[in-house]
């Protein structure tokens, strides 16, 4: 089946409407089944037992009395997930991080879990399991893990990707590089070079919705897992891995998804429900507390960043370099890198270099968070690119402008762009009216840009036509932001029937092949790829049905607006014939009618926002206040507008909490003080404005509607962009993220030597 | 666990003075029941006080106002009269938590509460309000600043209810204001917070001051030097300074989480000039 991925820039009547989405009255009205909400007879309540420590070496570990209390049915330490990776150092860490083995890396890893009738019982048995530690020296902060006297969190760990053998173990696991040009030359020509460290400070998603999952272990060695995760599909594969299963044999279901944003992109819970139901015989429930999910799922880096830019007086940047450490928790992880491959993804660059070091602390593991490792980056980017343009005495959106990649642009990071949206954003926001817009006193604005990737990777899709002629679609992509209402959008389109006659689902593990999971932005962008090729292959057999009821060749048979169309002369007194009449003799012409689609979704457009917004500061509190924010991306193609523009919304709140007030605190024993949203803030309603959105269009070549994901970009400008608005509101730099009232206070103090 | 729901405050004061274990009163359980599904407390008993009469009332008497202990606090914010006399803790009770909570949360609770950031409290204590006590010996009435000893502990003695918070008939030319200071706009605890009450002779210069700070010490702060450089003054500019360098000077507070030593104490300085601005004008000053 040659399926051609190329924009042909086709008129769309279906795509780019904004119908009442598909799953919006069970949600409003509680019907909705999320994580927690599946239920099966006989099932236990699962609870897991956490270190209080930072890191601590396990001597022992006693559950002989929680073992002999009525109503516990199973209790699991390390020795019930027996180590099944075979070499495999990134499955072996996820074992490791599903429950300790030798070793407590973090407050809140998991060190043992129980299985009881009731939450009562789990809780009390929980009490009664003895942990012998041994308390070892501890380290969350970022630039303090890479001192050389630091205590070690993995004496097997060499930095990796030094030029030279490192003989002593580490907490940098990782340095990489990226850049072109010479960097030493560039400053040589630069008039005006600004030099600038930055910090932020660790955050995490936010959702609403806790990690839960049912988990029943039959018997006979199969199993189903229901549970609320952005990849069932990748939940299997790692589920059945750590417990020695074929994938086959584990049924996963997701579940609604009340928010994920990359932190439910691994597991946690899953293996120690499943070895729990395993042991008791019986299925287990395992939904995790607020606090467990703070202390314990996975929250993006902490970081640490250097900025060195030089420019000449009109405006060109010579030079650019970065140094960025990224925290990753206990393990090993990449995103440093992906900080230096962002960082300067928005220009032009002659010479640019950026080093990324990857950094174990006594955390928990860092896991995806939209966009992972772009927002820091950009940060300290903007921050500095806008500190930059003020020294030349250049508007901040003209000199961005001047220095915008473009298509033919090398960036950065490697590759040669294509058409993108960098400059059009940019052009957008200096006509856009909130530039021109008044500031009242003590009131800032700034804007900033930012850069995604996207990603596409393996999909598949079947969409089966009934015998009424209605369509349901079954997608393996979890639907995190509407992609159900976007990728029916599409079958309809395609199809050329009306939306209200596709009902899209999310189809379980063994219902359809292998889907990667929901993240990278790559939705819609790949379903919609996979489900407009499954449309194809169904409008093809459509046509060969037509050809047969009208006994004429299928070459004459041409698919328009919902019906088969009979072409040539010799055939003009043939009618047309609809999908539903097709579809209704189907059983005399060979049977049901389906499209199916299984691919690997290359070419990803990239993504580019700019950013605007307006703060107010109160120069005697620190307190802050968004005025005004006004998002532009380019979609590509906006499938649903209006999903389009909550995403926009949605990834400006979530950066909105990140630059003012979110960020984990921890005490000086290494345990996490604030495990809970009183005091972890993310932003309440009352905390924002109407976020405005403009959604720009330059399509991606490599999707047959030029659509790009859209779910990730709108996290990366916010931090510069309101970084750069308080800056100007209080007459000083601010280089620490997140911007709480007591760092704005301090720093207007010191600007003015108070 | 034992619920109960008695209907007099006696019986209520009996079966707390005869508990074996841990006993927790309920009202609107904003703070118990979020600490019980936390984990953080397992009361044997509960004594739910919203069934005994008089307590969800509250009273206008030829002394003032008395608050029953099971009133919300958005019941505060309906009472025209209690606003007119007192709306600086009216104010106060209306930023605990969110609407949701105040449909829920009583004044009473929140200073049983103790917490060194109550939101209620220090507008109480500026107001000079008083607690009326039931107890196993009978009734006694204490200052509202008398009851909380430390964070999370009150002089209240085994078996012992507060039924009801008094306030003062309102005297002319008075004025209260409270002010807190949270990251946020709302649902948040507060970092640092001011409680002003203010009465003016007739030619608006002060007669009566009290100050009140919030999360600056262990416990409410009544902060009589700041009441000091206010009274006999008009609330002009250094009167207004001395104030915040007099609040500034009176914090005890911590680090934390919340905010630091140096940001707690500049911030009661700022809002205790801002409250007293408020509390002035409110009491028809100029």
């Amino acid at each position: 089946m040659n399926f051609d991925p190329r924009y042909s820039g086709r008129n769309f009547t279906s795509v780019g409407t904004r119908p009442i989405r598909p799953d919006g009255v069970d949600k409003v009205t509680g019907r909705a089944r999320y994580g927690a909400d599946f239920n099966m007879a006989g099932q236990l309540v699962g609870r897991v037992l956490r270190s209080p420590h930072a890191h601590a070496t396990i001597r022992k570990i006693d559950t002989s009395k929680a073992e002999k209390l009525p109503g516990v049915k199973a209790v699991i330490t390390a020795a019930d997930l027996p180590d099944l990776t075979d070499g495999d150092a990134a499955m072996y860490d996820i074992l490791d991080n599903c429950m300790a083995r030798t070793k407590a890396l973090y407050d809140g890893h998991a060190v043992a879990a129980v299985a009881a009738v009731d939450a009562r019982t789990a809780r009390q048995a929980l009490k009664l399991i003895v942990v012998d530690y041994e308390v070892l020296p501890h380290v969350t902060d970022v630039d303090e893990a890479m001192k050389h006297h630091a205590p070690l969190i993995n004496d097997a760990i060499f930095t990796e990707g030094l030029e030279e053998k490192p003989v002593k173990p580490s907490n940098v696991t990782k340095r990489s590089q990226f850049g072109h040009g010479d960097v030493h030359q560039g400053f040589g020509h630069a008039d005006f070079v600004v030099e600038r460290s930055f910090k932020t400070e660790q955050t995490h998603q936010g959702y609403i919705e806790p990690h839960a999952c049912v988990a029943s272990v039959s018997s006979d060695g199969t199993a189903d897992l229901w549970v609320c995760t952005q990849g069932h599909f990748v939940y299997r594969q790692h589920c059945a891995q750590l417990l020695g299963m074929e994938a086959s044999k584990l049924r996963v279901t997701s579940s609604e998804i009340g928010g994920g944003f990359g932190g439910k992109t691994h597991v946690w819970a899953e293996p120690v429900a499943l070895a729990l139901s395993r042991k008791a015989g019986r299925p287990v429930k395992l939904v995790m507390t607020r606090d467990e999910v703070f202390r314990a799922s996975g929250p993006t880096s902490a970081t640490s960043i250097d900025i060195r830019i030089g420019a000449r007086k009109d405006g060109t940047i010579t030079a650019a370099e970065a140094t960025l450490r990224y925290s990753c928790g206990p393990y090993a992880g990449s995103w440093a890198e992906i900080g230096a491959m962002t960082a300067f993804a928005c220009y032009k660059l002659d010479n640019v270099k950026t080093v990324g070091y990857e950094v174990l602390v006594n955390r928990p593991k860092t896991a995806a968070y939209r966009a992972p490792s772009a927002p820091m980056a950009a940060f300290a980017v903007e921050s500095a690119v806008d500190e930059l343009a003020k020294e030349i005495g250049m508007d901040p959106v003209e000199f961005r402008i001047r220095n915008a990649a473009q298509e033919g642009t090398r960036s950065s990071y490697g590759p040669v762009y294509g058409p993108i949206g960098i400059g059009p954003t940019l052009e957008a926001a200096r006509s856009h009216p909130h530039m021109k817009a008044p500031l009242g006193p003590n009131q800032g604005r700034g804007m900033a840009c930012g850069f995604w990737f996207n990603f596409g990777g393996q999909t598949c899709t079947d969409l089966n036509i009934g015998m009424d002629g209605s369509v349901s679609l079954a997608v393996g992509t979890v639907d995190v932001g509407g992609s159900r209402a976007s990728l029916s959008l599409v079958a309809a389109e395609e199809l050329g029937i009306a939306y209200e006659h596709v009902k899209a689902i999310v189809a379980d593990t063994s219902s359809l092949g292998y889907n990667d999971m929901t993240d990278g932005s790559r939705g819609t962008f790949s379903s919609s790829m996979a489900t407009i090729s499954a449309a194809r292959n169904a409008i093809k057999i459509l046509r060969e049905r037509a050809a047969q009821m009208w006994d004429i060749s299928v070459d004459d048979v041409v698919w328009e607006k919902g019906h088969a169309v009979a072409r040539g002369e010799k055939h003009g007194n043939l009618g047309k014939l609809s999908l539903k009449e097709i579809a209704a003799a189907s059983g005399k012409t060979g049977g049901p009618i389906a499209g199916h689609s299984e691919l690997v979704a290359d070419g990803a457009g990239v993504s580019f926002a700019t950013h605007i917004c307006d703060i107010e500061v109160d120069p005697e509190t620190g307190a802050t206040r968004v005025i005004r924010y006004t998002v532009v991306q380019d979609a590509g193609k906006a499938v649903h507008p209006t999903y389009v523009e909550g995403q926009y919304q949605g990834g400006a709140a979530q950066g909105i909490g990140w630059a003012l007030n979110e960020e984990y605190i921890y005490g000086k024993d290494g345990r996490l003080q604030n495990p809970g949203f009183l005091d972890y803030r993310i932003p309440v309603c009352s905390d924002l404005p109407m976020i405005d959105t403009q959604i720009l269009e330059i399509p991606n070549p490599n999707h047959p509607y030029g659509v790009r994901g859209v779910g990730e970009t709108s996290i990366v400008p916010p931090l510069a962009a309101i970084a750069n608005a308080v800056s100007n509101a209080a007459g000083v730099r601010m280089t620490h993220i997140p911007m709480s009232p007591p760092r704005i206070l301090a720093a207007i103090e010191a600007e003015r030597g108070g | 666990m034992r619920y109960i729901r008695p209907l007099s405050i006696e019986d209520a004061v009996g079966q707390l003075a005869g508990s074996a274990g841990t006993a927790a009163i309920l009202a609107g359980g904003s703070d118990l029941l979020v600490r019980m599904k936390g984990g953080f407390v397992e009361p044997d008993l509960i004594v739910d006080i919203k069934s005994i009469a008089g307590l969800s009332e509250i009273r206008e008497t030829a002394e003032g106002f008395s608050i029953g202990a099971a009133v919300p606090c958005a019941v505060l914010g309906e009472s025209a009269a209690l606003k007119k006399a007192w709306p600086g803790v009216v104010e106060a009770a209306k930023l605990i938590g969110s609407k949701q909570v105040q449909g829920r949360c009583t004044i009473t609770g929140n200073l049983c509460n103790a917490s060194p950031a109550a939101d209620s409290v220090p507008a109480l204590v500026a107001a000079g309000a008083r607690a009326s006590i039931v107890g196993p010996g009978g009734r006694r009435t204490i200052a509202v600043a008398s009851v909380p000893t430390g964070p999370g502990k009150t002089s209240l003695a085994k078996g012992e209810i507060i039924e009801a918070i008094l306030l003062d008939k309102r005297a002319p030319r008075s004025g209260d204001a409270y002010l807190r200071f949270i990251p946020r706009t709302e649902m948040d605890i507060a970092v640092v917070s001011a409680g002003v009450n203010l009465t003016l002779d007739e030619h608006g210069v002060i007669k009566a001051a009290r100050v009140a700070l919030g999360a600056a010490a262990p416990t409410v702060l009544l902060v009589e030097e700041a009441a000091e450089a206010l009274i006999g003054r008009k609330l002009d500019e250094a009167a207004l300074e001395r104030l915040a360098k007099v609040c500034f000077g009176a914090c005890r507070p911590i680090d934390d989480k919340r905010g630091t030593i140096e940001f707690r104490r500049k911030v009661a300085g700022v809002l205790a000039r801002r409250a007293a601005t408020s509390a002035y004008a409110r009491a028809g000053g100029k």
